[in-house]
């Protein structure tokens, strides 16, 4: 008799996912998975799925665990430490509040997309792979959480992240991103998270925000990004994956794919100005400017897969070309506009610093001078004066993206590139063409966004009034949480921390 | 396009006006006046005149803006949803087809934004 032979990682790996599936003979398998077909994504082999990683669940556990062991050994001595204040400055973490907030909550809605559609593949490899990630982006929410709770210990605007997720106005951004997406179909799911934004788009948000960290002495958050990334390599090759076996499974795919790659790129692209804001304004120590960031991850990696994809019959991106003329105007756009409304957030806004301004106009030469400097000097003079200028009127917000509508046009950087339509009856409005068109084609959808600005005047949102409604519904601590940085709490415990005086704002100006 | 779907997918717009409690949306962009980052989204009564949206909603939203009190009302040029519009000064909104979720566009002649820069 001999002994059973070790098996080796393939067979394992073989045993352990495909051959855990089976043929149903009482049950027909279009009643199994009833939501394989209703998109019109036609499957002819699920044999032809390649696994993008060879993981089995044991050695899974056994790898998150050694990472995880790491991770808050770390975070330990990062607490211990108060690590917190040797941070670049206390303005940074405005950024974590932004990504707590917006970004967090994401990957916990990513867990239940992928829990959901790992349920809804037939082919066992695609539904393994969903499985996996659904646990990954559970553990990822769960130590951002981790990594960021040692700052709600000393900084404001962090204590109630996934109620301010569900109803802060901007965050409804993201927000409504990942439910257009959960409330697709599985392979649009796939196509919009896996694809447009774990393999398209994910730089653009990782990179950022993960360097961000390094640059800005905040080791807890650095770390979190090591952990995450060997995760994130096996989300992109998933991503990538789902798109090529689409394609190679029937050329009735290609143009249902080249849809919504369509949508999901600007639907990211529209999500990931909040980024290029954070990037270009709320780090003290810049990394790169989105613009550059914008040039390198998508121009040129993007500008290389979709030539890759050209032989499938795959075009890039429908409005790549407005996305890219735009790299040199949303950063200022969008900062401008949190500053205006840096009453209703809950994290500060401020006027860039002059090295900041200097630095702003040598990467953006063609603009930042000439558009957004003179914004900032103005507005910096009413502040001196004791006039802070908020915007106290609501803005009009995109029915698709519910961004307000700020955005500009490619060929005039001064009007807005406003657009509307009027369907049964409604009127609907959007911040451009390109989200005008997601619209067009799924009207029923659309038409049921709860617009924050339209609950709050639907008198949904907690009251009337606007501070009824930061208080009572955003769980926002006025005079803590938002407002300028100059006079904030922050600012005053951060000066504290490092023994700064504070300036007599009058003799430093001059 | 319809919305593809495992059943029959109806669905109810969330804005209508009867969801406003008698008061409608009105869109308000003063144009090269980019101060304001996005259009302005006022709660107004459909039974107004356009000259009391304007004295009760327009001008508060504007005034932050140093041009704001030079707007002559008499020479602001109007468009409606995209097209130029002559209102009238006594008709309620809502009677000269200024309805929920209209946008108003106003240009203001020799008002122009500051700085050379539509701020």
């Amino acid at each position: 008799m001999t002994a059973a032979k070790k098996l080796n990682l393939k067979q394992k790996y073989q045993y352990l996912t495909r051959n855990m599936d089976w043929e149903p003979s009482y049950q027909k398998k279009s009643d199994i998975f009833p939501q394989e077909d209703f998109e019109g994504i036609k499957i002819v082999d699920w044999d032809g799925w390649e696994d993008p990683f060879r993981l089995t669940m044991d050695s899974y556990w056994k790898y998150q665990a050694e990472k995880e062991k790491k991770l808050y050994a770390i975070f330990d001595a990062f607490a211990q430490n108060n690590g917190h204040q040797n941070i670049s400055d206390a303005r940074y973490v405005n950024s974590l509040k932004l990504f707590l907030t917006g970004v967090s909550p994401l990957e916990y809605a990513a867990f239940q997309g992928y829990s959901k559609v790992g349920r809804q593949f037939s082919g066992a490899g695609a539904r393994v792979a969903c499985q996996m990630q659904a646990i990954d982006e559970l553990r990822h929410s769960q130590t951002q959480q981790h990594a960021m709770s040692h700052y709600n210990k000393h900084f404001n605007g962090l204590h109630d992240a996934p109620l301010m997720h569900d109803r802060v106005w901007f965050l409804s951004v993201p927000k409504s991103f990942f439910d257009d997406a959960r409330s697709a179909g599985p392979f649009e799911f796939l196509t919009a998270i896996s694809f447009s934004f774990e393999y398209v788009l994910t730089n653009l948000l990782f990179v950022p925000f993960m360097s961000g960290a390094a640059y800005n002495g905040d080791m807890a958050t650095v770390t979190f990004g090591f952990s995450a990334q060997s995760d994130e390599a096996r989300h992109m090759t998933l991503g990538l994956e789902i798109i090529k076996f689409m394609l190679e499974q029937h050329e009735d795919n290609v143009p249902i794919v080249q849809k919504w790659i369509d949508k999901w790129f600007w639907r990211g692209f529209r999500l990931l100005s909040l980024v290029s804001m954070m990037m270009d304004y709320m780090l003290p120590n810049k990394v790169m400017s989105w613009q550059e960031a914008w040039e390198v991850y998508y121009e040129q990696s993007g500008g290389a897969l979709f030539k890759e994809l050209a032989r499938y019959g795959i075009k890039p991106p429908k409005y790549q070309d407005v996305a890219n003329a735009a790299k040199e105007h949303i950063s200022h756009q969008l900062w401008t506009t949190f500053y205006q409304y840096g009453h209703a957030t809950n994290f500060h806004t401020w006027i860039p610093k002059e090295e900041e301004m200097q630095w702003l106009a040598e990467k953006y030469p063609n603009t930042f001078d000439k558009y957004y400097r003179p914004r900032f000097e103005h507005w910096d003079a009413q502040h001196k004066k004791g006039e802070r200028f908020y915007n106290n009127t609501l803005p009009q917000l995109c029915q698709v993206c519910q961004v307000p509508v700020l955005f500009t046009k490619t060929e005039d950087p001064t009007s807005f590139s406003h657009c509307d339509t009027v369907h049964e009856g409604e009127r609907y409005h959007f911040c451009s063409e390109a989200c005008g068109e997601i619209f067009e084609d799924e009207p029923a959808k659309y038409v049921q966004a709860l617009l924050p600005v339209h609950q709050i005047y639907q008198g949904k949102s907690g009251g009337p009034e606007l501070p009824q409604v930061l208080t009572d519904y955003y769980h926002i601590n006025i005079g803590e949480d938002n407002f300028d940085y100059v006079g904030s709490p922050d600012e005053k415990r951060w000066n504290e921390i490092k023994g700064i005086k504070p300036l007599n704002k009058d003799t430093d100006a001059a | 396009m319809a919305v593809k779907a495992i059943s029959d997918y109806t669905a109810v717009p969330n804005d209508l006006v009867e969801n406003f409690n008698g008061m409608q949306l009105l869109y308000v962009h003063w144009v090269n006046h980019n101060m304001f980052c996005a259009p302005f989204t006022l709660l107004v009564s459909p039974d107004a005149t356009l000259p009391e949206v304007f004295g009760s909603h327009i001008q508060p939203a504007t005034a932050p803006h140093p041009e704001s009190a030079k707007i002559d009302y008499e020479k602001i040029k109007w468009e409606l949803n995209g097209e130029p519009f002559t209102p009238s000064q006594t008709e309620t909104l809502v009677s000269q087809g200024i309805d929920h979720k209209s946008m108003l566009r106003m240009t203001t002649p020799g008002l122009n934004g500051l700085y050379n820069a539509s701020f």
